[in-house]
């Protein structure tokens, strides 16, 4: 969605706030004729381009790094980042994140190594957008996307559930459970060497 | 024939139909000024403001009256139940009674009938019209003293505190007026300027009116009655549903009340602008409407734009401005504007009416520059030096070194 938007400037005001950091040393009261030119200011910028965005209807670009809607990563063949080590609910301060560990099984391997997060829950009522949780996590699993518009009218609806968070199956991913890549560990998923998924994991997902 | 005399042959329905007109073009102004008012401020913010219902936000004043009509209408149980319900009804009705004596057009056509868009032509028109503002006062008044709670009778007190003390100077500028048109009525004061506008004739006058008129309304930057940071709503704090929805409808029937009076009284009223006088006779009296909506839409606007530009002013300030600037000031003009009619009226030669305005001007200045000198003064005296105690008198602070010396 967000690559779609194109941003008004590349310049998010920053500029501008530099240039206005002239002290203000006048503390005399502007004379009568001053004080008239404010009638001037307020008419010129009747003329002026309208500064609002017609949001629902128009979308802004966030910020590059804007702290919006959590996903949960996978790696490229398809298994999940995601190892159930709670860490992110531990940081949380605002207690929203619910994590539930369990263990991978032959024929039930959801992500490398010996551990998967089964139950991953982060109540968006509580969550207070700090990004904590995305420093707490050791495998980069849980990241912050842009997407903002997370509101809803009952209570439920905001507690996202693991499949809500889970990011998309991308070409060349399988979806899990499957086996982990041939010969190789949980330590070579981490260092990044397994960049595809083998024919003996199951069938990818083509587009 | 007089407008006077054409408006006391109208027959009974055709009064009927004229209070109904100006009714509907009472409300009909509101709510459109409403939305007006709305889109320019936020022009002025650089926002787009209403745009959602209708074209460009166009119905948004009717659907927010809509809602207001559905709410809840609470009376507090401390509040005096009939002055409650009353004082929303006053307020209205005062504002609403102003337009009887403006007139809106020239002699027209109605259905059949010559006469002028006037529902009635008083020998004191103007007077009338200041009467029924402080009637529209005990509306204010009585709706803060009867919610029985504090902040609206704070904001009650203050805003008729305001009406009274701007209705004065109000008064006082509509007296050159009345000296040089030789009438109280309104259509003959609209008669009077078919030559100059009162505006240019009596410029001091007209600027005494238009400032004590936004004073006269509550409206920004005089706008302390409701002033929310010191007194949540004012005096309609506690109002809600259909009779906060009057007494905002009274606001603005009352902007529109008063710009109509300034029409009247200082821009000539339903006649077209100097120089475009032929369209009066092109396009017949009922063109002429459209010449007095131009004139009032055009003071509309400086209300607008004074609330877009200026911050409201200090309580203390804003009293202090009218009772001792604005007064005086305006005393002052109507002794010299009358010292010059007379002179005029009794052929005096025109030498002495020069010399006359030759010492009046010298006397100005005179005054000015005195002010000026003591302003100078007061800045010196008030100069700032830097050090370590402060120059002004504060109260002890407990364990201050002082304290510590004497105690």
């Amino acid at each position: 969605m967000a690559d779609e938007l194109t941003p008004r400037s590349d310049d998010f005001g920053l500029a501008k706030a530099d240039q206005s950091k002239t002290p203000i040393t006048n503390h005399e009261s502007a004379s009568f004729s001053k004080q008239l030119l404010g009638f001037w200011v307020t008419f010129k910028t009747m003329f002026k381009k309208v500064n609002t965005v017609q949001y629902p209807e128009v979308k802004e670009p966030t910020a590059e790094r804007f702290h919006g809607r959590h996903q949960l990563n996978r790696h490229p063949d398809g298994l999940e980042k995601c190892i159930g080590c709670e860490l992110c609910a531990w940081a949380c301060p605002a207690d929203a994140i619910y994590v539930e560990g369990a263990d991978n099984k032959e024929g039930a391997q959801f992500s490398p190594g010996e551990r998967y997060g089964k139950v991953y829950q982060i109540n968006y009522l509580r969550c207070i957008f700090c990004g904590l949780c995305i420093e707490a996590c050791p495998t980069r699993a849980l990241t912050m996307t842009n997407e903002y518009e997370l509101a809803d009218n009952t209570r439920g609806k905001l507690i996202f559930e693991k499949d809500d968070l889970l990011g998309p199956l991308r070409a060349g991913m399988v979806p899990p459970p499957h086996p982990m890549y041939p010969n190789t560990d949980d330590g070579n998923y981490y260092r990044g060497e397994v960049t595809e998924s083998h024919p003996s994991q199951g069938i990818p997902k083509n587009d | 024939m007089s407008n006077a005399e054409l408006i006391g042959q109208d027959p009974g329905w055709v009064i009927a139909l004229k209070g109904l007109f100006i009714f509907a073009a009472c409300v009909f102004l509101t709510i459109m000024s409403v939305w007006a008012e709305r889109r320019i401020v936020a022009r002025m913010q650089q926002r787009s403001g209403p745009n959602r219902v209708g074209k460009f936000g166009l119905l948004q004043a009717l659907v927010d009256g809509v809602k207001l009509a559905l709410k809840e209408d609470l009376i507090p149980k401390a509040a005096d139940r009939v002055i409650f319900v009353l004082a929303p009804i006053i307020s209205t009705t005062a504002c609403f009674m102003a337009f009887a004596v403006i007139p809106l057009t020239g002699e027209v056509n109605f259905f059949g009938h010559q006469t002028v868009m006037q529902l009635t032509d008083i020998s004191v028109g103007v007077l009338y019209v200041l009467a029924i503002a402080s009637v529209g006062v005990y509306g204010i008044v009585l709706a803060g003293w009867s919610s029985g709670s504090t902040y609206p009778l704070l904001g009650g007190l203050r805003s008729s505190a305001q009406v009274i003390s701007y209705e004065v100077a109000m008064g006082l500028s509509l007296v050159a007026v009345f000296i040089y048109a030789g009438s109280m009525s309104t259509s003959e004061i609209v008669a009077a300027q078919d030559k100059w506008w009162y505006a240019v004739i009596l410029f001091p006058s007209f600027i005494i009116y238009t400032i004590s008129m936004v004073g006269e309304t509550n409206r920004a930057p005089f706008d302390l009655a409701e002033a929310e940071g010191e007194l949540v709503g004012g005096f309609h704090t506690e109002y809600s549903s259909l009779k906060f929805a009057l007494f905002f409808l009274s606001e603005y029937v009352n902007i529109i009340a008063v710009s109509a009076l300034a029409t009247t009284l200082f821009l000539g009223g339903y006649h077209a602008l100097p120089g475009l006088g032929f369209t009066e006779q092109w396009l017949g009296g009922w063109f002429t409407l459209a010449w007095f909506f131009v004139k009032v839409l055009g003071f509309f606007f400086v209300f607008v734009w004074l609330r877009g530009t200026l911050p409201r002013l200090r309580y203390d300030q804003f009293m202090k401005f009218g009772w001792k600037v604005l007064i005086p000031f305006s005393l002052a003009w109507i002794m010299v504007v009358s010292t010059l009619r007379v002179m005029s009226q009794q052929q005096a030669p025109r030498v002495i009416i020069i010399a006359f305005i030759f010492s009046i001007a010298l006397i100005y200045i005179a005054i000015t520059s005195l002010v000026d000198r003591q302003k100078v003064n007061h800045a010196k005296a008030a100069k700032v030096t830097n050090s370590e105690e402060p120059n002004f008198p504060v109260p002890a602070i407990p364990n201050s070194r002082s304290e510590q010396l004497n105690g």
